[in-house]
């Protein structure tokens, strides 16, 4: 009964599990690759009897398709604008949270708001408050945050509706994720805070050392694990950023006239889905992945050299 | 002479230290005001939703925005519900969360067992396929999955029509049931109650399911409900797969219906406060959660950054 070595009745515990991963991992783990590799997939056979040729034509096509080119550019500024602005942030809140002892839970608990919400509810939310109401001569109001920063002096600007820049638009989604992924930096890099030796802080005092210094020789390495873990999701995270267009854009992903100014590549896959683009959307995945795996391989071996443990 | 040495290093050490205390004193506030600062514009979105709800139209319109409503009006919320027939996307969506979540728990449960505790040849190899899954962007399996929840077998050039399983609840279901996050989390749950119960249970003649569902589901009652949370949070925001393949009025989800619900005046414009209450009203299960329940998910949230 107690067979230590092998358990054959595991598989049946396994069994339910196995099966959908199967059919809805595996499968089309290995299905991606196909269709991205057969020239021109369209899921149909070709009238005729001809099957399709593999090749690396799907490749081609999407890399030299003009849309796929933006939505590249737009994914990967917000990767490389937002995961070091929220870093810093995030790093800055928790440090700060650290070394309070009054409303510490209360502000902890007010900066992990934002985690448990929902990315397109809140950012229609963000939509609401930098859109204008009105068109032209007629506009009644420039939103909230054009009412703010014109009790600094500036002129309202055109963030969300027709008419808006790239680079307007830009700032508003940068702002949003920035907003939205900072809950959950803060809380991992203050656990990794709390867990730092005290004594490395005594230490520094009896010496007289700078804050600054202590900040940058202490504290940063010591949480330099949690950091690196972090800027390797945010970036993971960053390079399928979907949902939070959608939520200030809509579908359309891209203010009013100008669809598409702020797609990704995720929404690459997703546009040529229903047209059925089978292997231009499949070859565009797993350029992602490639990104993706890449951004990680590079991360992984920076943290090794830089990473103090 | 020794004693004036002695006196002139004590007031040196006093001033060094009043001079520290001071300098504490301005870090301390400035610390204050950064966190306040913070603070405020993290709160900020949640306010102005609230806020902007309870407004009318015409107040909201305003040239200068009120930072509080002069008239408070509940009519948005009312609009918000026939706009975007609120309570069928609530319906559909509860629905799709409890089921989802009951059988998803079934599958984890039993998968996080066998890895935790029955031996049997490829485990290792096994559990690490499971885990090398999770580096791969969901939309590589969207796209296949698209076309096989639209009744496409593989070596099959045209679908099977009573394998199309589009519009329905099962889509919603079936395809998401599996999370080898979920398994993995649990599984470590599994691995830190002691090896000797499981051997005592199996001396005394239990047999393997009873000591799971006696024994190390009762142990494991946190991770549970960590999962339960997440899981229902998943199916409360999910988008893309639920606007990929049940997009009709009878299955909508609830994030699918906010964000595709149209909130137009009779004069065209967007009723913006009647868009806010909408946002507010699905806003409020999460907000629920997070009072109640927030423990549980900083405990599964704080392991890895994956949502739902």
């Amino acid at each position: 009964m107690t067979d230590k070595r092998n358990n054959p009745k595991a598989w049946l515990y396994l069994l339910p599990a196995v099966i959908l991963l199967l059919i809805f991992s595996f499968y089309p783990l290995i299905n991606t690759f196909r269709m991205a590799f057969l020239n021109g997939y369209n899921g149909l056979a070709i009238i005729g009897g001809e099957k399709f040729t593999f090749g690396v034509e799907n490749f081609r096509t999407v890399i030299n398709n003009v849309d796929f080119k933006l939505y590249l550019r737009n994914t990967v500024l917000l990767c490389v604008l937002t995961v070091p602005i929220s870093t810093v942030l995030a790093l800055l809140i928790a440090v700060a949270l650290n070394s309070i002892k009054p409303l510490q839970k209360v502000f902890q608990t007010v900066f992990f708001l934002p985690y448990v919400t929902n990315s397109i509810a809140i950012g229609m939310v963000f939509n609401a408050m930098f859109t204008q109401v009105g068109v032209g001569d007629l506009v009644q109001t420039y939103g909230i945050i054009n009412n703010i920063i014109g009790l600094f002096g500036a002129e309202p600007i055109n963030f969300v509706n027709t008419g808006s820049s790239w680079g307007a638009n830009m700032f508003v989604v940068c702002t949003y994720i920035v907003w939205h992924a900072l809950p959950f930096k803060i809380l991992v890099l203050l656990g990794g805070l709390q867990n730092v030796n005290k004594q490395y802080y005594e230490a520094a005092k009896i010496d007289a050392t700078s804050k600054t210094r202590t900040f940058f020789r202490i504290t940063v390495p010591l949480v330099s694990p949690m950091l690196a873990y972090v800027v390797i999701t945010s970036f993971i995270g960053g390079f399928k950023e979907y949902s939070s267009i959608v939520g200030i854009f809509g579908e359309s992903m891209g203010p009013a006239g100008s669809s598409g100014q702020m797609n990704t590549i995720v929404g690459y896959v997703y546009n040529m889905l229903p047209k059925s683009n089978l292997g231009n959307a499949s070859a565009a995945s797993l350029i992602l992945f490639g990104i993706i795996l890449v951004v990680t391989a590079i991360n992984g071996y920076v943290s090794k050299k830089k990473v103090h443990y | 002479m020794a004693a004036a040495v002695k006196n002139a290093k004590a007031i040196d050490i006093a001033s060094s230290r009043r001079a520290q205390t001071a300098s504490n004193a301005v870090r301390l506030t400035v610390t204050y005001v950064f966190l306040f600062v913070m603070a405020v514009i993290v709160i900020f979105p949640f306010y102005w939703m609230v806020i902007s709800s309870l407004k009318t139209f015409d107040e909201y319109r305003e040239n200068v925005p009120t930072l509080w409503p002069r008239t408070i009006v509940f009519e948005n919320f009312g609009t918000a519900f026939e706009k975007a027939s609120l309570v069928d996307l609530f319906l559909h969506t509860l629905y799709v969360g409890v089921v989802s979540t009951v059988l998803s728990l079934i599958v984890t449960v039993l998968s996080a067992f066998a890895f935790s505790r029955l031996e049997f040849k490829g485990k290792n190899a096994l559990f690490g396929l499971l885990m090398a899954t999770m580096m791969v962007p969901g939309e590589l399996y969207t796209i296949t999955n698209y076309l096989t929840v639209a009744g496409k077998l593989p070596f099959f050039d045209e679908a099977v029509s009573w394998l199309d399983i589009t519009n329905t609840f099962a889509v919603l279901i079936v395809p998401m049931l599996v999370s080898v996050y979920y398994i993995y989390l649990l599984r470590q749950t599994f691995l830190q109650i002691p090896n000797e119960l499981y051997l005592a249970a199996k001396v005394d003649g239990t047999s393997d399911f009873k000591y799971l569902w006696k024994v190390m589901l009762p142990l494991s009652v946190s991770t549970v409900i960590t999962i339960t949370i997440l899981k229902m949070m998943g199916a409360w925001n999910s988008y893309i797969w639920p606007r990929l393949v049940a997009n009709d009025d009878a299955h909508k989800l609830i994030t699918n219906g906010l964000r595709g619900a149209s909130f137009v005046t009779e004069t065209n414009e967007t009723n913006y406060p009647a868009q806010m209450a909408a946002v507010f009203i699905v806003s409020i299960p999460l907000f629920l959660v997070f009072v109640f329940l927030r423990k549980y998910i900083m405990r599964g949230v704080s392991r890895s950054g994956i949502k739902g």
